[in-house]
């Protein structure tokens, strides 16, 4: 915590209200104003506190994961394993999770790449077709759906996904997910189209081109980070959902990985490391995910610029 | 939890682009409508008629009028169940909202930390509901948990057990979930204030307190609209936590609405009850997204660059 004062008063000043963006400003202000101000102790400690509590469980997580289950007990709970051991992880692998791993993989690409298009196709409409009384509608509907909880809708889905004979399958996951993503992306994707210069439309139109060709060769590459943004945003909410699975499936080999860990800490609750193993690997994808989207959010945003 | 933070008031129509109009153009839309009619509006729709209905989930569906809505209204259980969930909504606002407010000015003032501290706030948004509530679950554990481990009494309490600490349970794993999130857009918001206010109020001798009251706090005042809009809507999706946390108890502790909502329907086997109190939740939502929405007025510039 004490690293947040080692900055001259000075310096916090300057850093405090200076972007970086705006660091090419003269110098002579930072001096301009000797000492005027304190760091802030308080918010520099609260930051820096929550930090500890945000970190803490999740070294706790990590660490117990590979402990022995009679070392469990032994030892020191922050220490670090005396012997890290790979056995809850065997546990929970031969558990069947990879088959759970895969059900969620299926539902969440099935789900979140026709979500994605769907919702890009309608944002594009609604943007360049506002003069249709009928987009304005589709767009206040959409408005209004991002006002409404999800699970208040869940059994009048559930009722519908039993009469199109999809209970307790992937498809009858997948179709809800992409409706209840749909509202949100289309108000962020249109948010973004709409910031394309309009001559960029007109002279593709001079130029002959469709509105389809326009979608594709126009929106979508100068959108694409957005584009990126959304699909993570959604790949996240529906790999991590466990209402639609809790309520539309039954068997077990239906289980996507938020559930499985429902039903495998029901059976394994004495087995803390085990579990514990289990919350580490269901988080591993997304991880791994947040770490490729990261980049690509970068390198997607400074093409935009370049080009 | 939604990563972004434009909210629904950036409602305005679209500005409509003259010339264009293309007979193409509504097809486009009509897929993505489809499937939200197929899977959003009928249900919507679907749930009132449900709640005048009588319906176990699995034989026929009965015509029933008013009779779940009278049973429902009477049951004491629903002024609990609508207590709770305000109550869920008030504290983890109010716990939530000053904490990120100033970790947010405290990241927007600090380059160097500013990186490592926004990639490790970002951890918590990127587990399950259901896996945070597991791993708390284990952690709080009485016997088994790190209050255990570590030999201290005042960890070592029935943390899911008595109502109160339950509760408070809830509370906590909520913020330590979303108090990250939210301290990112007030960084956010802290970084779009100009300058020059902040040069004004130190020509006139303003301190540090002065000026956080003066001018970060009235300027951040769409972030804060934003931000709770996210809060309290997003206060009535706690389900997922609640129910692998403590299914709604001890007792009726944690019993907020969605779970009242499950608990009729899928555990009780009545979904006339539990499609009113979906009503409930549908009713709720939309009266406090439009109280929200008024608060904001018609603005648009304040959140449009936080979440990008």
């Amino acid at each position: 915590m004490g690293l947040t004062h080692t900055t001259g008063p000075g310096r916090t000043v300057a850093a405090e209200q200076e972007p970086g963006r705006r660091r090419s400003r003269p110098g002579d202000r930072r001096r301009s104003r000797p000492g005027a101000e304190r760091p802030n102790w308080l918010g520099g400690i609260t930051s820096w506190l929550w930090l500890a509590i945000v970190i803490v469980p999740i070294y706790w997580i990590v660490i117990t994961s590979f402990k022995a289950q009679s070392s469990y007990y032994a030892t020191n709970p922050l220490a670090p394993p005396p012997e890290p051991t790979l056995a809850n992880y065997k546990m929970v692998i031969e558990s069947d999770f990879p088959l759970y791993f895969l059900n969620s993989l299926i539902v969440t690409v099935g789900a979140v790449v026709p979500a994605v298009a769907v919702s890009f196709m309608a944002a594009y409409a609604i943007v360049r077709g506002g003069s249709f009384r009928f987009l304005r509608g589709v767009n206040a509907l959409f408005l209004m759906g991002l006002a409404i909880p999800l699970q208040a809708t869940i059994i009048p889905v559930y009722l519908i996904i039993i009469r199109l004979r999809l209970y307790d399958s992937l498809t009858g996951l997948i179709l809800p997910s992409i409706a209840f993503a749909v509202p949100l992306s289309v108000l962020i994707l249109s948010n973004f189209i709409r910031d394309v210069p309009k001559e960029l439309f007109e002279s593709m139109r001079m130029d002959g081109a469709s509105e389809w060709m326009t979608l594709w060769r126009l929106a979508y590459p100068l959108t694409r980070p957005a584009v990126v943004t959304v699909t993570i945003y959604n790949a996240l909410t529906i790999w991590n959902g466990f209402l639609l699975p809790l309520i539309l499936t039954q068997s077990a080999d239906k289980r996507t990985l938020p559930l499985a860990l429902w039903t495998f800490q029901g059976q394994y609750s004495v087995n803390v490391p085990a579990v514990l193993a289990s919350v580490v690997l269901t988080t591993l994808p997304i991880l791994f995910l947040y770490v490729i989207g990261r980049r690509q959010l970068l390198s997607g945003l400074t093409a935009g610029f370049t080009k | 939890m939604s990563v972004f933070t434009t909210p629904a008031r950036r409602g305005t129509p679209p500005a409509a682009t003259g010339g264009a109009r293309s007979g193409v153009l509504p097809w486009l839309a009509v897929p993505a409508l489809a499937i939200f009619v197929a899977f959003g509006v009928i249900p919507l729709v679907g749930v009132l008629f449900l709640s005048f209905t009588s319906w176990d989930g699995l034989g026929e569906i009965h015509m029933s009028g008013l009779t779940s809505w009278r049973a429902v209204l009477a049951d004491p259980g629903l002024v609990h169940a609508v207590l709770v969930t305000f109550l869920v909504m008030a504290v983890s606002w109010a716990v939530q909202t000053p904490a990120s407010i100033l970790i947010g000015v405290f990241l927007a003032g600090h380059q160097r930390y500013r990186t490592l501290l926004a990639v490790l706030y970002f951890v918590p948004l990127l587990l399950s509901s259901a896996a945070i509530a597991i791993a708390y679950k284990a952690l709080l554990d009485p016997n088994f948990g790190l209050g255990a481990g570590l030999g201290i009494d005042l960890l070592t309490q029935d943390w899911l057990g008595e109502p109160v600490l339950a509760f408070s349970v809830v509370i906590f794993v909520v913020s330590w979930q979303f108090i990250p999130f939210h301290s990112l857009i007030y960084q956010g918001g802290v970084r779009q204030i100009p300058r020059s206010l902040y040069e004004a109020a130190e020509m006139d001798g303003a301190g540090r307190v002065r000026k956080f009251f003066s001018i970060t706090l009235p300027q951040l005042k769409y972030t804060i609209i934003t931000s709770s809009t996210l809060m309290v809507v997003g206060s009535l999706t706690f389900f997922d936590l609640i129910f692998v946390l403590t299914v709604g108890g001890p007792g009726d502790a944690t019993r907020v609405l969605a779970l009242d909502m499950w608990k009729r329907g899928f555990q009780a086997g009545l979904m006339g009850p539990a499609s009113v109190i979906a009503v409930i939740l549908v009713l709720v939502g939309l009266v406090l997204a439009l109280l929200l929405r008024r608060l904001g007025g018609r603005d648009a510039n304040a959140s449009q660059m936080e979440g990008a």
